[in-house]
């Protein structure tokens, strides 16, 4: 059990990175949506609107974010004792 | 002193702990059960900035604040007392609450409104991140070890239990003033009653003496001089932080989430059942399964806490995506349309509304109730955009008091002309009909742009008994994850740094993993839009909670032990596998 312990602390590795790529696509794409509605806004109403809109999505975004990496930073660290054996029982 | 007195005195502690945290967790809900009211009266949509200053409400209060709320006041518990703490941050809740029923709305204070709704929301937020682990520990520390998963679950019934008190007292509320009173200005009224609750629990909670434990290691000048550094530089304590993290709480916030506040929105949004019949399953569903907490608490104590927590987030992953089927299913036209009583439903006659911007342009509303043999109704609201080949002349003083018909010649798709009759809004009269006096007539020049069709369903009795089983059950799953899971923390903590090391990792898991489930689900959800399905499957959003449980269930069953630590007055940290 302890050599399943260390080997899934690769994983764990592994699955903060991937966790904090996965979240920057998705704040990429969608604040790419939020630009397009932006230019595609045909009148001033529409564009305020649009812009105050795509504020709003990088605002999420970034808060999302900056609080998702530190936690992604701590899955790294759990995996890395978990492969160092730090959870090895006797 | 003997075991009857015993036996009293750690029930006034949990009462005390408990009636605190329950207010604080009421004071934390209402918020966003009035979501809705509380933007059109705070962050209008067409005012940029206030809607920015929503987002910044509704994301930093439950994922920035929170957690820094737990390291705030966990290191101020570590280091000046329990009882002091949250006294704190119960004053800090409960004034917070009762201002923000105070401040006035958008329309009379401007920018200044949102701007003092948020500053209000993050020190709720802040606030919250310091109560739990205080009033966990503190009872905790004052239970005998053998009992303690019994005595803290009562502290862990009052996160469901605050729901139900905010959810109870909005409804009544709601009943007592009606919609358009509540509206209006009703909406404040739970929030005034807030400062009710927080003085009694203030008063209750000043009589209440320092934990026995902390009072100990301070008598004896062990106290930590400072308990950021050592709960996250330490490695051995880092190390639990870690693994009560990632190997309990994150599956756990899931859970809780899942059970209650998606389960609600999933019954209101997707599946269109009406405001107060979703809140009243919910209710049921609460009220049947909070003894449960209790229960598992108190199983905890004979079995352990692991496998308790780790058989609830199993049973969510297996069962989550059938209940929320059959909530589907419960709700579906389609699949219950054989039940259709054809002679009571009723198709109201079309109202039309002028836009104030644009008299050429007329909104018609037309209702139409679907009633079902079990006492079913499904109210269909269509709302139709006609744009009209001249102004009406219309004026909505001088035809206040009248019975006003329009009546529309619209041209068809196959080129004949058809009229519709739609009574004007403002002068709705019983029997609005085309034979009224004052008929205006008006060709159209388009029709049916944007036709929109909103629902709002009435379930039977017998679907909505089902709905509160499911609902029910999935609240268990949270009883079972969280019954057992204050007893869990803090013994994985030593005295000196408990509050601080609990805190973090509990608000983390429930603030960012839970509170981020409407969120990500929703984003899964755009992911399986199609051309052909334009709404998406409304059951990939579970992919979330299911995804982040299935990875703490893995990492728990790896990692954690079982064993209960009967000595949570250890100095220092003890890996409990070993």
């Amino acid at each position: 059990m302890n050599n399943l312990r260390r080997f899934l602390g690769v994983v764990w590795i592994l699955l903060g990175p991937a966790a904090v790529i996965f979240m920057l696509s998705q704040a990429f794409a969608k604040i790419a949506i939020a630009n397009t509605k932006v230019l595609a806004a045909t009148d001033e109403a529409t564009k305020a609107l649009a812009s105050a809109a795509k504020l709003n999505v990088q605002l999420q975004w970034v808060i999302i974010i900056g609080i998702f990496l530190p936690i992604a930073f701590g899955l790294i660290i759990f995996g890395l004792y978990s492969m160092k054996g730090e959870y090895d029982r006797n | 002193m003997s075991k009857k007195s015993e036996s009293s005195s750690i029930f006034q502690v949990i009462g005390a702990s408990s009636v605190g945290t329950l207010i604080e967790w009421y004071d934390f809900y209402i918020f966003g059960s009035l979501a809705t009211i509380i933007s059109k009266q705070f962050f209008p949509e067409e005012q940029g900035t206030a809607a920015l200053l929503s987002t910044l409400a509704i994301f930093a209060a439950g994922f920035i604040v929170r957690p820094f709320g737990a390291l705030v006041f966990g290191r101020l518990g570590d280091l000046l007392g329990r009882k002091f703490t949250f006294l704190l941050t119960l004053v800090l809740m409960g004034g917070s609450t009762f201002a923000i029923g105070l401040v006035p709305g958008y329309k009379t204070i401007g920018v200044a409104a949102p701007l003092l709704v948020l500053l209000l929301r993050l020190v709720q937020g802040l606030a919250l991140g310091g109560e739990y682990g205080g009033a966990a520990t503190y009872v905790a520390e004052h239970s005998p070890a053998n009992r303690r998963g019994f005595f803290t679950s009562w502290i862990q019934t009052t996160a469901t239990l605050g729901l139900f008190l905010s959810l109870g007292v909005i409804l009544f509320t709601r009943n007592s003033l009606g919609v358009d009173q509540f509206n209006d200005w009703g909406w404040r009224v739970p929030f005034w009653v807030s400062i009710i609750l927080v003085i009694v629990s203030i008063y209750i909670r000043l009589r209440m003496h320092e934990s026995p434990l902390f009072a100990k290691i301070k008598k004896e000048g062990k106290i930590s001089k400072n308990p950021l550094k050592e709960s996250f530089s330490n490695k051995t304590n880092l190390k639990m932080v870690l693994l009560a993290l990632f190997g309990a709480v994150m599956g756990q916030g899931v859970v809780w989430y899942t059970g209650q506040f998606y389960a609600q929105s999933f019954i209101e949004n997707t599946c269109k059942v009406d405001f107060e019949q979703s809140r009243t399953i919910i209710l049921w569903a609460i009220v049947l399964a909070t003894p449960f907490f209790i229960v598992f608490g108190s199983l905890s104590d004979k079995y352990g806490r692991k496998w308790i927590m780790m058989l609830g987030m199993l049973l969510g992953i297996l069962s989550y995506r059938p209940i929320y089927q059959k909530f589907l299913d419960y709700t579906s036209p389609a699949l219950t349309r054989e039940n259709v009583a054809a002679d009571k439903c009723v198709v109201h006659p079309s109202i039309a509304s002028i836009d104030p911007k644009n008299n050429q342009k007329l909104f018609v509303v037309t209702k139409k109730d679907s009633v079902y043999n079990d006492g079913a109704i499904f109210k269909y609201t269509s709302t139709d955009t006609l744009y009209l080949s001249e102004h009406i002349g219309y004026s909505s003083e001088k035809h206040a008091s009248m019975n006003v018909v329009l009546a529309c010649n619209s041209l068809n798709e196959d080129s004949t002309i058809s009229t519709k009759y739609i009574a004007l809004k403002s002068s709705l009269k019983e029997g609005a009909t085309a034979s009224g006096i004052d008929t205006i007539q008006v060709p159209v020049q388009k029709a049916g742009v944007k036709a929109s069709i909103g629902v709002e369903k009435n379930v039977g009795s017998g679907i909505f008994w089902a709905m509160v089983f499911l609902v029910f059950i999935q609240i268990v799953y949270v009883t079972m994850v969280y019954g057992p899971i204050a007893a869990f923390l803090v013994e994985l903590f030593p005295t000196r740094i408990r509050y601080t090391s609990m805190s973090l990792p509990y608000h983390v898991g429930n603030g960012v993993f839970g509170g981020l489930v409407p969120f990500i689900s929703t984003l899964i959800i755009e992911y399986t839009k199609t051309a052909e399905n334009p709404t998406g499957s409304p059951l990939a959003g579970l992919w979330y909670p299911i995804g982040i449980a299935a990875v703490c269930l893995i990492i728990g069953t790896l990692y954690l032990s079982n064993k209960i630590d009967e000595d949570v007055m250890d100095e220092e940290n003890e890996y409990i596998h070993n």
